[in-house]
């Protein structure tokens, strides 16, 4: 077995093996086209319980009693659970992700319409439902708070009066940047551009809501929960602390998922009061949210206000960029974001442009709304960063005189200039930001289209067109400055070889459809030359997977992808000082190609990985450990920094509002591509997700404090029929650091999105004869009566809540 | 529907007698099934708890989302706002009796070939819909697919692969 027969063999085909660049299909579509997948919901235990929620119907209330007597006399009642009860166990409260408290079970008022108050367990969901409306409570009425305005008036009712020491509705204040060396800049200007904006306030949405299945063996002590977690491995120190168990007693099993983008990071009430049902019924607890409830009360992402000046030369160089961010944050802080950073990554906006200086201020405020601020799709408020940024330099490029396309070109950071350090203190590591922007311009063919937009204009018919030019932060850490409740943001793979050359990946990422099982196989294969076809990929199980930080803000590549791709190394090398024993020769002499090690200078002399992975359980050198496994933990020494170039063209109908897309061209440079029919996929839902935002899908509420946007009959979400069509091009400049020189992806689109579709409308009102780039700006969503009244009036449209409702 | 049938427990049922329940036969992929229900049961719950059918996913309780989708005699209904008592008589298709263990329908290898699905959870509704649209027009334009699956949300793909995977489907049936 230690020599070949075959001539000289080569290394194997990588494209063919299903390693780095292969669309192979995704090894989790035969389960799910058949129906088979294995969702929370989908999750039975014998004796299992049910348990539902009852919420406020108001949003700021003092409780003045609660009556549960009825609800428990409906048969099939085990259990009705109020605040009182859960204070008991010290469970009335539990921190959130951002050093704040949030009520399991309201206590003392309510907050936010939709805030948890009482649960119900009961032997099925329908009865359970049935005992809720059976509870009566008392509330008396308080003043609601729906912004940051009222919540920052003189006199605002005190929201969060149960903290001590809380005397206003200040959730946080935080800065950044060089504040003198900004105003000095400023100072020189030829020409300072000036925006006010609201970032509406938008709800991930999965189609599958939160929901958990809680287990208390109270024989053994042991605790499992079945819970569609992004993050299951902070889920069980989260429970330790919260619930005072201990965490080696503590299993989180996150099965399928369906579909997270940010919305199942936190820890939620539900959650806890399932396990606390569970702990108290000592049987089997399942709880699944309707989906007013997922709207109502869990993360939201965005709500944020800019209030922005740019300092430019009359040529076109941006000199400096200061703006001040207010977020409405709820009635609790409970972004999921790293521990350093109040507002997110906020400040990484601007990091693809030269600018020399900048300071941004940020102050969040506690409002009567839903609880959040979580990184839906993007990497902690990045999202918000990037249309800040975009539509400033619109309104810049307009306040100018000079070409969209052209104000970025002279403003871009070149691609001599990486490393980059960004005014915020970001390092940029990578790209070629210029060929990039060409690409799109020329897909778009920029230049016809003009020519086309100033002939419509004779007829009447409004054009436009958008750009919007980003690069992201993706990938968090490195462990330095990134950390969750003082976690360290790092991430772990195993790996282990079987004796007939199968393996085995462990990973602590957690999928909800971006196909890791498909795609972390492929890293493997790449290192190893092991098919990925015989390669099993498990992860989402907190007994059985290595520690991880889960899967959110596009880290799940750049962290644990590397870890993948650093412990199949570990592997290799192992597998080498097996070779050399095989070949009789010394480890020096042995060279690899992919799937084979041979004798340097004979070629035809080699052994497979197979026949390596066999030897270390059959014929292993005297005095080496048997096996072949190892594991990795993988601190990244940076973020990765994809960019990306959007362009939209759309026409408006002056008269109705509507606009529709003509083209959508996107430029994706997100490094090397594992699978680049699963980035594609990733991509063109991210454009949907920002078509929606632009178009249609937003959250918010009226005076009273009432949601709009609680359901699917007034949460608006693109259909096939509305969604455009998308162009995608690429280009690829892999990341100098990562391990396989790739850089994450998957929220690029719903982040860099927005601006491009919302630039291009602005851009067609400025065609409205005798009103010349008269609006400078409508809040999102754009909606058919906002950009009516935009082209009607020439007036900016505020979207800001209240929301009228005459 | 006789005695000897094996009566379907649809672990909806509350302790005690009070609740009046009703008796309903169903042929749920081509399986004909007898089922002791209250008249509040929705389809999508007699499908999932009652048949243990699990691939039916419920999504939004308001008829927008589509992730419930099955065939109804034919054609796609909406199975989390059906009362099964509605369904009495009648016959029902999930996703379970799309294709056989064996065979897939065109349509599911479709999705898998177009890369028309990601996290899963909309997929066997979307893919009910799509079989709905081709029993009736096998060459459909993607405006015809998109229109048809206009009852159906996904949040991961965008559609684009999603309308793919359909054509994918119409064009293998039409050799």
């Amino acid at each position: 077995m230690t020599q070949t027969a075959e001539p000289a063999s080569r290394a194997l085909d990588e494209v063919k093996i299903g390693g780095l660049g292969s669309s192979r299909p995704r090894v989790e579509d035969a389960r799910f086209i058949r129906g088979r997948g294995n969702y929370v919901e989908d999750v039975t235990l014998p004796g299992m319980l049910h348990m539902e929620i009852l919420r406020s119907p108001l949003a700021h209330a003092r409780i003045k009693s609660i009556d549960t007597s009825a609800a428990w006399a409906i048969p099939g009642v085990k259990l009705v659970l109020t605040g009182e009860m859960a204070a008991q166990r010290n469970l009335a409260w539990m921190p959130t992700l951002s050093y704040d408290t949030q009520a399991v079970l309201a206590t003392d008022k309510v907050r936010f319409q939709g805030q948890e108050v009482a649960c119900v367990v009961a032997e099925d969901p329908y009865i359970a439902k049935d005992a809720c409306d059976a509870i009566v409570v008392e509330y008396e009425p308080l003043p609601p708070i729906v912004n940051p305005e009222q919540a920052l008036a003189p006199g605002a009712p005190l929201i969060r009066d149960d903290k001590a020491g809380q005397t206003d509705n200040v959730a946080y204040s935080w800065e950044v940047g060089d504040k003198a060396g900004t105003d000095a800049a400023f100072a020189r200007a030829d020409v300072v551009s000036t925006l006010r904006l609201h970032y509406p306030r938008s709800h991930p949405s999965p189609i599958e809501n939160c929901g958990a299945v809680a287990d208390f063996n109270n024989a053994t002590g042991k605790l499992t929960v079945y819970m569609t977690s992004q993050a299951p491995h902070i889920v069980r120190a989260a429970v330790a602390l919260i619930a005072e168990l201990p965490e080696h007693m503590i299993r989180i099993i996150s099965p399928d998922v369906g579909g997270g983008f940010g919305n199942k990071v936190p820890v939620y009430p539900g959650y806890v009061c399932a396990i606390l049902c569970s702990i108290l019924t000592a049987k089997p607890v399942k709880w699944i949210e309707d989906k007013s409830g997922n709207l109502s009360s869990t993360g939201f992402g965005r709500d944020m206000y800019l209030d922005s000046e740019m300092a430019l030369t009359r040529d076109g160089k941006i000199l400096a960029v200061r703006y001040h961010a207010t977020t409405d944050q709820g009635a609790f802080y409970a972004d999921a974001q790293p521990t350093k950073f109040k507002i997110g990554l906020v400040h990484s906006s601007f990091a693809c442009y030269d600018v020399p200086v900048g300071h941004i201020t940020a102050q969040g405020t506690y409002t009567n709304k839903a609880p959040g601020g979580v990184a839906y799709r993007c990497s902690f408020r990045v999202t918000e960063a990037m249309f800040f940024q975009e539509r400033m330099m619109q309104a810049a490029a307009d306040d100018l005189g000079i070409d969209q396309a052209e104000f970025r070109r002279r403003n871009l950071v070149r691609d001599d200039q990486f490393p980059y350090r960004t005014p915020f203190g970001f390092l940029t590591d990578s790209g070629q930001y210029h060929k990039c922007l060409q690409l799109g311009l020329d897909a778009i063919g920029y230049d016809d289209f003009l020519v086309e937009q100033a002939e419509a204009r004779k007829q009447g018919r409004l054009l436009g067109i958008g750009i919007s030019t980003m690069t992201e932060p993706l990938g968090a850490g490195n462990s330095r400055e990134y950390d969750i409740l003082g976690i360290k943001m790092f991430d772990a793979a195993e790996l282990r070889v079987h004796p007939t050359g199968k393996a085995v990946l462990k990973i602590g990422a957690q999928t909800q459809g971006q196909g890791h099982e498909t795609t972390f196989a492929q890293i493997v294969t790449h290192e190893l030359g092991i098919p990925a076809t015989d390669i099993v990929v498990e992860h989402g199980d907190t007994d059985h997977t290595p520690f991880g930080m889960g899967t959110y803000a596009s880290r799940s590549t750049p962290v644990a992808g590397a870890a993948a791709a650093m412990v199949a190394r570990k592997v290799r090398a192992k597998a080498r000082k097996l070779a050399a024993h095989l070949l009789e020769v010394s480890e020096e002499d042995v060279e690899w190609e992919l799937g084979r090690f041979y004798v340097r200078g004979a070629e035809s002399r080699g052994v497979t990985i197979q026949e390596c992975a066999m030897a270390a359980y059959s014929n292993m050198p005297d005095g080496m450990e048997p096996g072949l496994e190892n594991n990795a933990y993988y601190d990244p020494p940076n973020l990765t920094w994809p960019f990306a170039c959007y362009i939209a063209t759309v026409e408006v109908d002056p008269e109705t509002g509507v606009w529709d897309v003509l083209r959508f061209v996107a430029v994706d440079d997100c490094g090397v591509r594992i699978n680049p029919m699963i980035v594609e996929g990733q991509i063109m839902g991210g454009l949907t997700e920002a078509y929606a935002m632009s178009n249609m899908q937003f959250q918010t509420y009226d005076a009273d404090g009432n949601l709009v946007g609680g359901n699917y009959m007034d949460y608006l979400l693109p259909t096939a029929w509305e969604t455009p069509g998308f162009e995608l091009h690429e280009v690829v400049t892999p990341s100098p650091h990562h391990p396989i020189g790739a850089k994450g992806v998957g929220e690029c689109a719903a982040v860099g999105g927005p601006a491009a579709y919302v630039n291009a409308v602005l851009n067609a009102l400025s065609q409205v004869p005798g009103r010349p780039g008269g609006v400078r700006n409508i809040d999102m969503p754009l909606l058919p009566d906002r950009v009516w009244h935009a082209a009607q009036t020439g007036d900016d449209v505020s979207g800001a809540p209240p929301f009228r409702t005459e | 529907m006789t005695a000897t049938e094996p009566v379907v427990d649809t672990g909806t049922e509350p302790a005690g007698d009070a609740v009046p329940t009703r008796r309903i036969t169903v042929t749920v992929n081509g399986e004909r099934r007898v089922a002791e229900v209250e008249p509040r049961l929705l389809l999508a719950h007699l499908l999932r708890q009652g048949l243990a059918l699990t691939g039916t996913h419920v999504g939004c309780d308001t008829t927008n989302c589509g992730a419930c989708t099955v065939l109804y005699d034919g054609a796609p209904i909406k199975s989390c706002t059906m009362l099964a008592v509605q369904a009495d008589g009648h016959e029902v298709t999930t996703v379970e009796g799309l294709g056989t263990p064996s065979e897939l329908d065109p349509v599911q290898e479709g999705f898998a070939a177009e890369h028309g699905l990601q996290c899963g959870f909309c997929t066997p509704g979307m893919m009910l819909a799509a079989r709905a649209l081709l029993d009736r027009n096998p060459d459909p334009t993607e405006d015809d697919v998109r229109w048809a699956l206009s009852g159906n949300l996904c949040r991961c793909t965008g559609y684009q692969n999603i309308v793919k995977a359909v054509l994918w489907a119409a064009e293998k049936e039409s050799r």
